[in-house]
């Protein structure tokens, strides 16, 4: 079986190509013009990326199927034309161990609609105590690990797991935020939260240990991925470790990009994330960031919650927001990068930073698995919630325009989605 | 105005009209039979989720002397402690056929989120440390009834204490502020809330320096918790630095007064017994109480068409 798409713009190493594609055998087969195959599609005004990568998805299996499986936390993945999502280990039970790294990864298999990677606890059910066995879990293939909700209180313990890690050569992805600065916070603290009488998550908080853990990796020599990062503080810090060669990498959610915690006001639990939305100057920050290449990443950090969870009081609703379906759509309405740029943050760096590059986030080219997606670059959308492929509806970006919208996506050489509709 | 959810909602000539409006049912409540039908069939819900005695007794006497329908729902007898959701309850209680919420919670903007699960008009009775919309009306006229002035241009008004944790001080702040008073807030920086540039208000860390010069001094509670969440060292170092002294009360302007929402905590900010200062406005504000969630509920519960109608109620006597 071999299917030739006729007449896109190549995102490739020499830059954007006008030509056609073959697939066969799950692999590229042919890339230049005039090409032919069994079945033939159309994609004239489309893009080609290389499948994005989601380093941040919460897939809520196993634990809480009734927000989210893995099948449809993949399928909404397809629909955004990711073809690799690393599961997040938050689960119940917490991906501490063997057997439900490999549940995780079997249900992904099972979906079959795109890659589900699952990341390893930093410590034993993520409550920073005692490690988890890493080595054990690196031995059937975890890359990444992170304690992703929280982050890694104790300086020694962090130490500790960076000084293992680097022997293991798999990589720390932080959640930045020293926990006792943030007792019952409901949104970024500032001027609007104390309006609303409400504890905030001040900037400082993930400041703090941003510059905590670049110090750890300067003293260990271990790799740290700073996840979701936030303030324009952060970017500062992150920035300076770069310029000073240490081995960090940072990634940014397009809800940062985008929102504000203004949107606070209106009491939508909805908006309560973290870490929070904040302000127009970090927003400027953040986006600064990806242009210069500090921020390495956008990942999604998408975290379905249950409708009547997300009614609770602000104060007691869980904080997290849809993000798979929407990441380009809400990426490139906030920020003007061009195709390089965009295959970069949404799928090349992510692939390196989670050790996948063997087989994801590669620029098409012939011989290369054929994990791809294909955009129209120029089509303005928005989302609605109701016909969402994600079990669950909290998703921020509901009357926003969006703009660039996923068309196909091609998993290992099958087309998991076509215009925009997930075939399984 | 359907719901009274916040002094911003409510707006400067709303809190006026409210104001206006508790004058005359100040008068009725000044009748032998303090009663009138002008909210006849219509069933006001008190839904208090936290604690409450005065604010919901008195919302309940104010329903009642409009003749209006009062339901009670007791957190504790309730199907929330039960595992009902607040969404529920409250999409049970609108099917019985209310007309209002009286709402207090310990979480800011509740009376925000249930306005989507109910087409009954909703009165803020407290969330969180957000607002007290009603406690600040109460407030304005007590100052009013006790300066004989509409407008507060030329008053100075200190609020001392607990401002981060404080719906009353959000509400009055605001609600003092726009009727033209000097608004000062007082409190260690511990108690203040973060980046508050923005509010219409000074800032200062030392009673001592506005005493002299407030001619209203609001002392607010400071719960003990502060001390154990270590906002503040102790509560007699507090009671030291901002409790209200004999001392500091022969400092206060000549016809400076006192006030405070209420409960007190005796020997930390209250070092002095109110009851023996003529300064003292902290009974006129409980009795002002009724007036003004009187006037409150008339105004939610009456629309602007059939308004003209309900005011003919309010100066007949009942009819019984």
């Amino acid at each position: 079986m071999s299917v030739v798409f006729r007449g896109g713009n190549i995102v490739t190493n020499e830059g954007v190509v006008h030509a056609d594609l073959v697939v066969q055998g799950g692999q590229i087969s042919e890339i230049g013009s005039g090409l032919a195959a069994k079945e033939v599609v159309d994609i004239s005004g489309l893009t080609v990326f290389p499948g994005f990568v989601d380093l941040h998805a919460h897939l809520r299996e196993p634990g809480r199927e009734d927000t989210e499986t893995i099948e449809t936390g993949s399928r909404a993945g397809a629909k955004g034309g990711y073809t690799a999502v690393i599961a997040m280990p938050n689960t119940n039970p917490a991906q501490d161990n063997v057997p439900t790294i490999e549940f995780v990864r079997l249900q992904g298999q099972r979906a079959g609609l795109l890659e589900v990677i699952p990341s390893g606890c930093i410590t034993m059910g993520r409550e920073g105590k005692a490690l988890a066995p890493m080595a054990e879990l690196a031995k059937v293939g975890v890359k990444l690990f992170t304690d992703d909700g929280s982050g890694v209180q104790d300086p020694l313990l962090m130490r500790r797991a960076m000084e293992y890690s680097k022997e293991l050569n798999v990589v720390l992805g932080q959640h930045c935020e020293v926990s006792s600065l943030t007792q019952g916070a409901v949104m970024h603290e500032c001027g609007c939260s104390s309006d609303l009488g409400v504890p905030g998550w001040p900037s400082i908080a993930e400041e703090l240990m941003v510059h905590r853990d670049i110090e750890l990796a300067r003293l260990t020599g271990a790799r740290i991925h700073f996840l979701h990062l936030s303030t324009a503080g952060s970017v500062k810090l992150v920035r300076q470790a770069k310029l000073d060669g240490l081995p960090v990498t940072a990634e940014v959610t397009p809800h940062h990009l985008s929102l504000t915690a203004e949107l606070l006001r209106g009491f939508d639990a909805t908006f309560k994330v973290n870490p929070p939305l904040r302000t127009i100057s970090d927003i400027d920050a953040l986006k600064a960031g990806v242009l210069d290449g500090t921020i390495d990443a956008i990942a999604t950090d998408h975290a379905p919650h249950a409708r009547r969870d997300k009614e609770l009081p602000l104060d007691q609703a869980p904080p997290g927001m849809l993000g798979l379906e929407t990441a380009l759509g809400v990426t490139c309405a906030a920020l003007d990068l061009d195709p390089l740029a965009i295959a970069q943050v949404m799928s090349v760096a992510p692939a390196r930073i989670a050790g996948i590059a063997d087989r994801q986030g590669n620029l098409p080219r012939v011989g290369v698995a054929a994990n791809l997606c294909f955009v129209d670059l120029n089509a303005t959308w928005m989302i609605n919630p109701e016909t969402m492929a994600s079990k669950s509806t909290n998703t921020p970006f509901v009357g926003r325009q969006l703009r660039g919208k996923v068309v196909h996506t091609m998993f290992n050489g099958d087309l998991v989605v076509r215009d925009g509709e997930a075939l399984k | 105005m359907k719901h009274i959810r916040s002094i911003s909602e409510i707006g400067k000539a709303g809190v006026l009209a409210i104001v206006e409006r508790a004058k005359q049912m100040s008068e009725i409540n000044s009748r032998p039979v303090p009663k009138v039908p002008a909210l006849r069939g219509k069933t006001v819900v008190s839904l208090f989720l936290e604690d409450s005695t005065r604010t919901r007794l008195s919302f309940e006497t104010a329903a009642k002397r409009l003749s209006a329908e009062t339901m009670n729902f007791s957190v504790s007898t309730s199907s929330v402690n039960k595992g009902e959701s607040l969404r529920d309850t409250i999409e049970t209680i609108s099917d019985m056929g209310v007309d209002a919420f009286v709402v207090r919670h310990k979480s800011s903007g509740i009376p925000w989120q249930i306005e989507q699960w109910t087409d009954a008009s909703i009165i803020n009775a407290g969330d969180g440390a957000h607002q007290h919309p009603t406690q600040a009306l109460v407030d304005c006229f007590t100052v009013s009834e006790a300066f004989g002035v509409d407008s507060f241009e030329g008053l100075t008004i200190s609020i001392v204490g607990d401002i981060r944790h404080s719906r009353v001080a959000r509400s009055n702040v605001e609600a003092f502020a726009m009727l033209g008073a000097k608004v000062i807030i007082v409190a260690p920086s511990t108690l203040l809330p973060p980046d508050v540039g923005h509010w219409p208000v000074t800032i200062s860390n030392d009673i001592d320096d506005v005493i002299g010069t407030t001619d209203i001094l609001y002392m607010l509670r400071l719960q003990s918790e502060r001390m154990d969440q270590g906002l503040i060292p102790n509560l007699s170092e507090y009671g030291n630095r901002f409790g209200l002294s004999e001392k500091r009360v022969s400092q206060l302007p000549l016809n400076a007064r006192i006030m405070h929402p209420g409960p007190m905590n005796r020997g930390v900010e209250m070092q002095v017994d109110p009851s023996h200062l003529s300064q003292s406005l902290i009974h006129r504000q409980v009795a002002n109480g009724v007036s003004v969630r009187m006037a409150v509920l008339f105004t939610a519960l009456t629309l602007n068409d059939d308004r003209d109608h309900a005011i003919q109620g309010l100066t007949k006597e009942a009819a019984q």
